[in-house]
């Protein structure tokens, strides 16, 4: 059981190497609108996520996810 | 109002910047006059055409042509029905048992186009519930099958074997599972290592369905495929193919030894609700499906000219999709659009057509100057083709060679084909499936 917290501190961590731009994360922080991810980015991101949770987000999932917030409640309903 | 068309301006932006560099649009080529596979008449100028997926040059054969006309008189001009109801005639069995020989299967069937044929096979066989999961570099038709149905969608980064395996075993283990995967990835005509793939997908429990649409005819001893020439044909369950590549006409088909398959038939909307192709187009198609199971001379050709391409450009300096010829299609990666759309209309002055792939269509948001071979282009030809690619280039140096990096083999590119950049995580995969201008 991971507390909501520490799963928003790990994502922030697998997020930065992304963060080109250093945005500033918190919960409402979108991927398209504020980090201005692309496609590409995404992809490596979701399967960086997806390899460290031992988890699959489907794409089905991933398309209603468009926060960091979002993403952390997504990532911790899958580990549990 | 809102003007639902708002939606498409960032693209009518970009395409207006193009069209104002001066360019022709390369989207909107007429071909004039079509004297044989390999040239055409455009913009009143005699052309090689290298940007067509007549592989085996089968839209002029004799033979081919011949059953179509017969077919005419004999049938007359189109079906008005549906494949259940009115709309099958025997040129339509015909073919369908032509396939079943072609592939060595117990069942096949003939959809309007290719496309239809994944949106059918892929969104009636996989349901709620149930998992897809396909490569991320997947044509559109795949993905807008995917779209269609009610499963759950999982990609996984292009010919990557182990990326594969990570999530067949992330998932539930009763749960229904179908992996699609393709033989030849026609964007940078790259061949995916099915062997392994459809090892461990049967070993975690998943049916397979490979896209052979850019393989039919040449790869594989008796021209089913990649599968075929990778030894792993027996253990796929679906192969969809295509008659508007290799065939040279028009339809889309599903071949399968499933003891089930031909309750498709009836379940299948794809296939149900839309007229049958017409008698001509379904006798040419089975006599051309014929000959392509003779046709190993030509195959050898192919190859050749594929490889003398593949060098010749490589020499010339271009940087291309493959670190080696693959299949008949050869990528030329052009630096960005406006670069691509100068070269691809420097060649078309040169009577040279070649396909210009933008994204989505493309894999990394690559721009292409696709090359497709034909065994009917002959060896002088691909002489002269190269000639023309050397005086494109000249005309501008900084044309030759692209700055993009792209790493060979497995995990390369991301995303893609049925992909629209568009904004938001999610949009990510998604709004590839809702919206697509350009897919291959
Ligand atoms: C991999 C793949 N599948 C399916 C299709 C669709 O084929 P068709 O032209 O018959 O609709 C194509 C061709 O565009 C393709 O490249």
């Amino acid at each position: 059981m991971t507390d909501r917290s520490e799963m928003f501190d790990k994502l922030k961590g697998l997020i930065e190497p992304f963060n080109k731009k250093g945005v500033d994360l918190n919960d409402a922080t979108t991927f398209a609108g504020d980090l201005e991810w692309d496609s590409l980015t995404v992809m490596d991101f979701v399967a960086e996520v997806e390899d460290t949770f031992d988890i699959v987000i489907t794409m089905n999932m991933q398309a209603e996810i468009e926060t960091v917030g979002q993403l952390a409640d997504a990532v911790l309903k899958l580990v549990d | 109002m809102t003007d639902l068309f708002s939606k498409f301006d960032p693209l009518i932006q970009q395409r207006e910047a193009l069209l104002a560099t001066g360019v022709t649009d390369p989207f909107s080529l007429v071909m004039e006059k079509v004297l044989s596979p390999t040239v055409a008449i455009c913009n009143g100028k005699e052309t090689i055409l290298l940007g067509t997926y007549n592989y085996m040059g089968m839209t002029f054969d004799d033979d081919v042509i011949a059953a179509g006309k017969q077919a005419y008189d004999d049938f007359g001009a189109g079906t008005t029905g549906s494949r259940v109801l009115n709309g099958t005639f025997d040129p339509h069995r015909d073919v369908e048992t032509a396939l079943r020989e072609f592939y060595d299967m117990d069942h096949a069937m003939v959809f309007s186009t290719g496309y239809q044929a994944n949106l059918g096979i892929i969104s009636t066989i996989a349901g709620k519930g149930d998992y897809i999961i396909l490569d991320i570099d997947s044509h559109a038709s795949i993905y807008d099958g995917c779209k269609m149905g009610d499963a759950e969608i999982v990609a996984f980064r292009h010919n990557d074997i182990e990326a594969l395996e990570k999530r067949l075993k992330r998932l539930p283990p009763e749960a229904g599972k179908l992996v699609v995967l393709e033989g030849v990835y026609s964007m940078l005509g790259d061949v995916a290592p099915l062997k392994e793939m459809v090892r461990i997908s049967k070993e975690n429990g998943a049916m397979v369905l490979v896209d052979e649409a850019h393989s039919m005819g040449f790869i594989g001893e008796h021209g089913r495929g990649v599968a075929e020439e990778q030894g792993c044909i027996d253990d796929v369950d679906f192969i969809i193919g295509t008659f508007s590549k290799s065939v040279g006409t028009v339809g889309g088909f599903c071949v399968s030894n499933h003891p089930k398959f031909e309750i498709l038939r009836l379940v299948c909307r794809p296939y149900v609700f839309t007229a049958a192709l017409p008698p001509s187009v379904m006798a040419s198609s089975a006599t051309s499906v014929r000959k392509l199971m003779h046709g190993s001379n030509k195959r050898a050709h192919l190859w050749e000219n594929s490889k003398t391409l593949h060098k010749g450009l490589r020499d010339l300096g271009f940087t291309l999709g493959t670190e080696t010829p693959q299949s008949a299609i050869i990528a030329v990666i052009m630096p960005d659009l406006e670069k691509g759309a100068m070269m691809w209309e420097a060649l078309l002055a040169e009577g040279l057509y070649v396909n210009l792939a933008r994204p989505p269509a493309t894999p990394a948001g690559m721009t292409l100057l696709r090359c497709s071979l034909c065994a009917e282009h002959s060896a002088e030809q691909v002489q002269d083709i190269l000639g023309r690619f050397e005086r494109a280039g000249e005309s501008d140096r900084d044309h030759l060679t692209a700055p993009f990096t792209h790493n060979f083999g497995t995990s390369t590119s991301a995303a893609t084909s049925g992909h629209l950049r568009c904004h938001g995580l999610i949009s990510i995969c998604v709004p590839a499936w809702r919206f697509i201008f350009h897919a291959r």
